[in-house]
């Protein structure tokens, strides 16, 4: 598939950074302070190259695209130093007008978030001929066609009845097809894509992907794509970058680093994807901690004046489970599929029909009040680390407020010591008892809130998508945390995920769960490696996984 | 140095210079106005009389002390008895301004109102009261009912919003619909129907006007606790076990405090100025009491007195002006953006 780039010296790149430099001001406490983002960084893409740029969050792989476009806001960055040479024409020195002429028509951009870069207000269609009209003088009817046209080869069904759709009709795998039939208009010869991804389940991500690689090759642009996913360059890219704080570590072709990555933070880049934590000896029978039979959820949606019930959602249909002492079960599934509301109904933070027996004891027969001393045994990680943890509240508040209920007896000095203790497992300072979430970075908060439940000593935990929000490396250190605290105190986790790599990773078991179903579940080994339900065979391919 | 969000909020406020510089202006007037009775009144601070020290504006003394004729509270502005107090040895110290807020001038050379001079700064109203005094009181009792009413909405508020809030469902459906017939009852008819039912009084307004007053927030607070109990630190904190009641106190409140402590100086504005308005129609408070809606009042009434409508509405505006600045700053302080 790989076509070779002539990188002779009579083509000239399409797009050259040379030596950029991005500074942020900011108007904080500390007045007028400027932040150096990015530290100077040179590459080339030539006409038909798919360029990655490649880092963690706060690498300024983001900075850098919008960079290209001009589109920071003017008042808070400055530039230094360096040039933005696209067709020799330098884009930090163009004029506003020239930009507006470059942007949309030369060099299109599709974002992260499809759900909030098309306009709700205005049917898809409106936004959709607007390059169009702009950029090539089109009427109204002759776009239309055009894009009609540009819809149905992005693969989306019924593209003249969907011109008229409003964005909130469309799936998120739909609305990122719009985006990227709305960048294609004009044919760029350079198209930058955002974490086009990111946002979208695997099996759309895969479909997006391939759809993103044919219009490449048919209309021979230029991609630079920016991602933190590996696995996504490894499949997609030619060359690729390697950003760390601002700068640009490794360039190489995309064969070359993943054979032989050059440069430590490279290296230990390709090292940080998950790897199977679990010996085959942690196999073995154990008692059963909690067991639910038929746990069924329905969520009704309400309108009207006296919030009659017009229509539900059925979450969670007819579910069995059971896990072990000391044992990991992964669910895992794509957005939507109940899996979080699974593991919510088994620790009653969501209603539920269905009987759940706790260490034989029933918990779906008893009252909320009944049940919150009983808390104690099983614990919940949220997936954003920024949401879960109150932002008002010390970290020694955060931590302690489940022994000022469970354990009122203990004396503050007997608390503080415990707290000590418990952030001393997850690898925390105990300095850092008096300081407040926002001080902290993700993979941080996230040991903040995986010491909130363990200081309960908790026998289960269920865990959802724990490491979905953090970066690569940080993700592998939190899996490791979770299983040395395992081992050590023998723990249940009822392990949520949509990342495949991740629950293979760490689950003894796995469930596949799809529209509210259990679609399959087994060993993870013989899972991973003899799907049988056609489902988890789309998962795993769409996955791009390789063991 | 580990600053809590309250103590970076803080922070960001002594930045914006503008609301800083008003908050100290308005406390240091504040601080002023509540030692009026030092400041501007008709009974003199010390008196040294035949080797004896007298403090006539903590104790009453009869006339008769200083050498006069009756057995009554002393007048200070009685001229036999300010020669008295200052012949031979004896001395006197009067406030800086030596008027209460009802003490009448009546050795004012020119007809009520009369206009500035030496012995009114700011001139008399039309009964010869001083303006100078009526404005320090009257603008002490503005800032005094604002607050009150201010804590009292704000309380009440929070707690609508947090019920509502909180337990959303039923208890805020019918809450809801409460509050939109609550809030249609027309308050100012209601004020005069009350103004002429009962004997006017501060107390009386501040219940009046607390009855309606905490609308307007409880639904700031209401949107804010939505809003927050679906984030994931509330659901963690059930799973912990935690009670209701404890989850409103510590995670809720503190995270929805935003809009509460914005609306603060605006509220408080806004009470200063329900309060003028009311005295400026003659529904406010009981007429002795100085107000300052009852000296614009009669600064429409005697068009030509401008020294009555000129400093009260320089007074009024100033501090208006100055809670906003402060309300202004707050806003930067706690812009989420920030």
């Amino acid at each position: 598939m790989k076509h070779l780039i002539p990188k002779n010296d009579y083509e000239p790149a399409l797009l050259s950074v040379k030596d950029l430099r991005v500074n942020f001001q900011s108007s904080s406490i500390h007045a007028n302070q400027s932040v150096e983002v990015i530290k100077g960084i040179d590459f080339d893409i030539y006409a038909g190259e798919k360029l990655a740029l490649v880092g963690e969050s706060g690498s300024g792989k983001s900075v850098t695209a919008l960079s290209i476009l001009q589109l920071h806001p003017p008042k808070h960055v400055s530039y230094p130093s360096g040039r933005i040479c696209f067709q020799q024409q330098n884009l930090l020195q163009s004029s506003p007008e020239q930009l507006r002429e470059i942007r949309g028509s030369q060099i299109a951009m599709i974002f992260q978030e499809p759900m909030t870069s098309l306009n709700p207000v205005y049917p898809i269609g409106n936004q959709l001929i607007e390059p169009l009209i702009v950029h090539q003088g089109m009427d109204k009817h002759q776009a239309k066609s055009h894009m009609i046209e540009l819809l149905a080869r992005t693969g989306i069904d019924k593209p003249d009845k969907r011109f008229n759709s409003f964005p909130h009709m469309l799936s998120g795998g739909q609305r990122q097809r719009v985006m990227i039939a709305m960048a294609l208009a004009c044919q760029p010869k350079l198209l930058i894509a955002d974490e086009p991804t990111t946002a979208l389940d695997v099996t759309i991500q895969a479909q997006i992907i391939e759809l993103l690689q044919d219009l490449q090759q048919e209309f021979h642009m230029a991609i630079l794509l920016i991602t933190h996913d590996l696995n996504l360059v490894k499949h997609f890219a030619d060359s690729v970058c390697v950003m760390k704080q601002g700068e640009l570590v490794e360039t190489a072709s995309v064969q070359q680093l993943f054979a032989q990555p050059q440069h430590d933070y490279s290296q230990h880049l390709l090292n940080s994807q998950p790897q199977r934590l679990l010996s085959s000896e942690d196999l073995s029978p154990k008692a059963e901690l909690l067991q639910a039979t038929q746990i069924d959820c329905r969520f009704k949606l309400k309108s009207g004046w006296f919030q009659r019930s017009v229509d539900e959602i059925h979450a969670v249909r007819q579910v069995d489970i059971h896990l072990a002492k000391g044992e990991t079960l992964g669910i895992v599934g794509e957005s939507g599929s109940g899996k979080s509301t699974l593991g919510r109904c088994l620790i009653r933070l969501q209603t539920c029909q269905g009987d759940i027996m706790f260490e034989q004891q029933p918990l779906h027969q008893l009252s909320n009040k009944a049940l919150r001393p009983l808390r104690r045994n099983f614990q919940i990680v949220f997936q954003d680390p920024y949401s879960s943890l109150s932002p008002r509240m010390t970290i020694e508040q955060i931590v302690g407020e489940g022994l000022q209920v469970h354990e009122p007896q203990l004396t503050k000095a007997q608390r503080r010591d415990k707290m000590i203790a418990t952030l001393q497992e997850v690898d925390l300072d105990e300095e850092i008892l008096n300081r407040y979430p926002h001080e902290f970075s993700g993979g941080q908060r996230q040991r903040i809130a995986i010491a909130r439940a363990l200081i309960l000593e908790p026998k289960l935990i269920v865990l959802d998508e724990p490491t979905s929000a953090l970066d690569v490396s940080i993700q592998k250190q939190v899996l490791a945390l979770l299983r040395k605290l395992q081992q050590k105190h023998g723990m249940s986790y009822l392990f949520i995920s949509h990342d495949l790599k991740t629950i293979h990773a760490i689950s003894h078991r796995v469930m596949v769960m799809q529209q509210g179903q259990i679609v399959e579940q087994g060993e993870t080994q013989q899972l991973f490696s003899q799907p049988q339900h056609p489902y988890t065979q789309r998962l795993l391919k769409a996955a791009l996984f390789s063991l | 140095m580990i600053a809590s969000p309250w103590q970076r909020a803080w922070l960001r406020f002594k930045q914006h210079k503008r609301g800083y510089f008003s908050l100290c202006l308005f406390s240091l007037l504040f601080i002023l106005s509540l030692l009026a009775e030092i400041l501007s009144n008709d009974q003199p601070l010390v008196v040294y009389y035949q080797q004896q020290y007298y403090f006539p504006i903590v104790n009453t003394y009869p006339e008769t002390t200083f050498g006069g004729d009756f057995d009554t509270a002393t007048d200070y502005t009685d001229e036999f008895i300010q020669e008295r107090l200052t012949q031979g040895d004896n001395w006197v110290i009067y406030p800086l301004n030596p008027y209460s807020y009802d003490s009448i001038n009546y050795t004012s050379e020119h007809p009520n109102p009369a206009p500035p001079s030496e012995q009114n700064y700011l001139g008399t109203d039309d009964t010869g009261r001083d303006v100078l005094a009526r404005l320090i009181y009257g603008f002490r009792i503005s800032v005094l009912f604002a607050f009150a009413l201010t804590l009292i909405g704000t309380m009440v508020g929070i707690l609508a919003g947090a019920i509502q809030g909180y337990f959303g469902g039923r208890t805020d459906l019918l809450f809801q619909r409460f509050i939109e017939v609550w809030s249609s009852m027309p308050e100012l008819y209601l004020l005069i129907i009350f103004a002429s039912l009962f004997e006017p009084s501060i107390l009386l307004l501040l219940v009046l006007l607390s009855l309606f007053g905490w609308m307007s927030l409880s639904d700031y607070v209401r949107a804010e606790f939505l809003r927050a109990r679906n984030m994931d630190y509330v659901m963690a904190a059930k799973a912990l076990g935690v009670s209701n009641y404890s989850i409103i106190l510590r995670h809720l409140l503190p995270n929805c405090m935003t809009p509460v402590i914005t609306f603060l100086p605006f509220r408080i504005s806004g009470a200063i100025l329900a309060l003028t308005s009311l005295d400026f129609l003659g529904l406010g408070v009981p007429p002795s009491t100085p107000s300052l809606g009852e000296l614009l009042s009669q600064g429409k009434e005697n068009i030509e007195a401008w020294w009555l409508s000129i400093s009260t509405f320089i007074v009024l505006v100033g501090t208006l002006v100055l809670l906003i600045f402060i309300g202004e700053a707050i806003r930067e302080a706690f812009d989420p953006k920030k």
